[in-house]
């Protein structure tokens, strides 16, 4: 502060600091403590709003209670309320998004950063970051019409006789899994790809020196080393992924259902704002929960992850 | 358990950058033999030929007789205690040290034992459970070490480990290093853009210059009788004398400069153009007499008191600086600045020598 003063003088500061402020109180602070007020108010028609009806109440939290339906967990049957069971499916689906993201980046982000000659590293991010250049929801039609039936995804695959009759990829939660998958990777490839190249290469070479494969390099030396990144990446693809309405909705099949899109239907189909708001902190601190849960597990603290 | 290693006309490019040019030199089991050479001529190349990162453009290297060429450096027996040390930051030392034997499989209490015994070989006890953050930058040399040595390895090979110190920490850990060295009877080798280390420490040193050796022999030997200039001036101080050789008869020879002609070794790569004539400053010797021989008129110039040593410097007629070195017994007499003196050395102590590197 006393450094920003000196550099830009009191006039040029207090502007940042004003614009800074207004931003966080303007679009965060205020929107989510209007939400979080309203979450506790039952929906009424106008004219009974702020009458004796409208008291605050948990009820609308309560709502993820209702409704009950059959589901088979391990072969045995429960009865479990429609929307818990979306709760735990989107998180269940989350979490195989974020798995399938670590695999599938954590191999390149250590060739970028450890074999890749670092001159074509910079033409190799740029190829990474073209695809953000389209719009989310240009992207997720895109998948859509790769992933249909008679679509070229499968048309390439028939022709490379890998398959001999069409695969149905848009079906259950199949093509939002890819396209989540799609959508997030960049979030976790590029915290992983900092953390490798910030590892000193002479470490690998030193476990190598010392006698130690492959896996046990990666294992021992890499993997450790990049758990920062590996934390960040994982946070941020599972709660984008948990929180992403526009792939579960143009991916999904009859039979998929994301949790932001019940969310979605108490707000648009339902217009009850008040019981969407009640299920937006639900998501929000649940996932918030259950995140540092993990981060606990694997001992993980927000200090390594801001880095 | 230590190996000798033989390189054969090893070659290494680097696209078309040679950097290391048909070094042929043969290392003894148990030696301490030493790379030196400046900046950039090829040291690291050739160590990490040795340790199977790089691979060589041509020839062969050898370790205990058997060709390694195509083995990856976990498959061969040397051990690479790097410049930075690469120490392993997130295990703690004894972790670190044991690291080689839990790639090999040993359980865990072994491992631990064995950590604790190598921990007192390099006086480190009671570090076992620190991590190397914790650790100052000359017990950090000795993890290094330690680590180095839980493998067992047959060749040891040192990247200026010591370059990072200090320098009382420096000659401490040289000593230590050397004792280190004897106690186990590995094979050690040794890279050092630092003379006065080589010299020290090694059984032989090899001079390096661009990737080419320049010259490999025992220390005394490269600082006594440097093959040429090259490694006359990167081991020492000296006067050095242009002129034409006349006279050459016995190994010594006439060598005829504007201050007037000299008597002289004449080194035995020293044929046609571009010799010069290198002496050292410890045996140039200062009196208020023309000398015999080989004596030249100087007026001084400067003085400076080493301590052990006093430095005097002389100015010759056409502006040569020459430099004289006398021990300071306690009773040495010094020349006043501007004083008339002559500065005279031994033919035996003189040498001849092509002034550039030799080219093959
Ligand atoms: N991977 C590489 N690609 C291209 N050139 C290289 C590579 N490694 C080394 N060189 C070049 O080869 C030459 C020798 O390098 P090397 O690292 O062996 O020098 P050195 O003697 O160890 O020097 P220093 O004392 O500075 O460590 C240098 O000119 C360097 O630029
Ligand atoms: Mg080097």
């Amino acid at each position: 502060m006393q450094d920003l003063i000196r550099r830009y003088g009191v006039g040029l500061t207090g502007l940042m600091v004003l614009l800074v402020a207004f931003w966080l109180l303007m679009l965060v602070i205020i929107p989510n403590i209007t939400l979080f007020e309203s979450s506790f108010r039952p929906y009424l028609p106008v004219v009974e709003m702020g009458g004796p009806k409208d008291v605050y109440s948990p009820n609308n939290y309560l709502k993820v209670f209702d409704g009950s339906v059959e589901t088979t967990i391990l072969g045995m049957t429960f009865m479990v309320p429609v929307h818990i069971r979306t709760f735990f499916l989107t998180i269940w689906y989350s979490v195989t998004v974020t798995l399938a993201c670590f695999v599938l980046a954590y191999p390149v982000a250590f060739y970028l950063a450890k074999i890749a000659n670092p001159k074509s590293v910079p033409t190799l991010l740029l190829l990474l970051f073209v695809p953000l250049w389209v719009s989310e929801v240009l992207r997720a039609f895109a998948w859509w019409i790769i992933l249909a039936l008679k679509g070229p995804l499968n048309s390439l695959l028939l022709s490379l006789s890998l398959i001999d009759k069409p695969v149905r990829w848009i079906t259950d939660y199949d093509a939002v899994l890819i396209g989540l998958v799609y959508t997030y990777i960049l979030f976790m490839l590029f915290p992983i790809y900092n953390a490798i190249s910030s590892l000193d290469t002479n470490q690998i070479e030193a476990a190598e020196d010392l006698g130690a494969s492959r896996w046990r390099i990666h294992w021992r030396i890499v993997l450790p080393h990049s758990k920062p990144g590996i934390a960040s990446g994982a946070v941020m693809v599972f709660m984008l992924s948990a929180g992403s309405l526009l792939v579960p909705s143009i991916l999904g099949s009859t039979t998929s259902q994301w949790f932001t899109q019940t969310i979605q239907q108490w707000m648009n189909d339902a217009l009850d704002w008040n019981t969407a708001s009640a299920y937006a902190f639900l998501l929000l601190f649940l996932c918030t929960a259950f995140v540092s849960l993990v981060m606990w597990i694997f001992r993980v603290k927000l200090s390594d992850i801001a880095k | 358990m230590s190996a000798g290693i033989d390189l054969e006309n090893v070659v290494c490019d680097f696209g078309d950058f040679r950097a290391v040019d048909h070094v042929n030199v043969s290392i003894k089991p148990g030696e301490f033999f030493s790379f030196l050479g400046p900046s950039g001529c090829g040291k690291t190349t050739i160590l990490r030929m040795i340790s199977g990162f790089t691979e060589p453009t041509q020839g062969i290297i050898r370790i205990g007789g058997q060709d390694v060429r195509g083995q990856r450096p976990n498959q061969r027996p040397t051990a690479l205690i790097f410049q930075n040390l690469a120490l392993f930051p997130l295990m703690t030392v004894w972790e670190n040290i044991a690291f080689g034997l839990e790639v090999r499989g040993v359980d865990k209490a072994k491992r631990r034992a064995r950590a604790d015994e190598l921990l007192r070989l390099v006086d480190l006890p009671g570090a076992a459970d620190k991590y190397p953050s914790q650790l100052s930058g000359g017990q950090r040399q000795r993890v290094a070490i330690a680590r180095a040595l839980a493998v067992e390895p047959a060749v040891m090979l040192l990247d200026e480990p010591l370059s990072a110190l200090d320098l009382k920490l420096r000659q401490h850990m040289r000593a230590e290093l050397r004792a280190i060295q004897k106690r186990t009877g590995v094979t050690f080798i040794y890279i050092t853009h630092d003379q006065g280390e080589a010299l020290a420490m090694s059984d032989r040193v090899g001079v390096m210059s661009q990737g080419r050796i320049q010259q490999v022999a025992d220390p005394r030997e490269i600082y006594n009788n440097p093959v040429n200039g090259f490694v006359a001036s990167f081991v020492g101080e000296n006067n050095i004398f242009d002129g034409t050789v006349v006279n050459p008869a016995n190994g010594m020879a006439g060598y005829e400069t504007a201050l007037g002609t000299f008597r002289a070794r004449l080194g035995a790569l020293a044929t046609g153009k571009g010799v010069k004539l290198f002496v050292r400053p410890e045996h140039t010797a200062i009196s208020l007499t023309a000398a015999a021989e080989n004596s030249v008129p100087v007026t001084i110039s400067e003085v400076s008191f080493e301590g052990s040593f006093i430095s005097i410097q002389g100015k010759a007629a056409g502006g040569t600086t020459l430099v004289a070195e006398i021990r300071n017994d306690g009773a040495a007499t010094v020349p006043a600045i501007g004083s008339a003196a002559f500065m005279s050395f031994d033919p035996a102590r003189a040498a001849i020598l092509p002034d550039a590197e030799t080219r093959r």
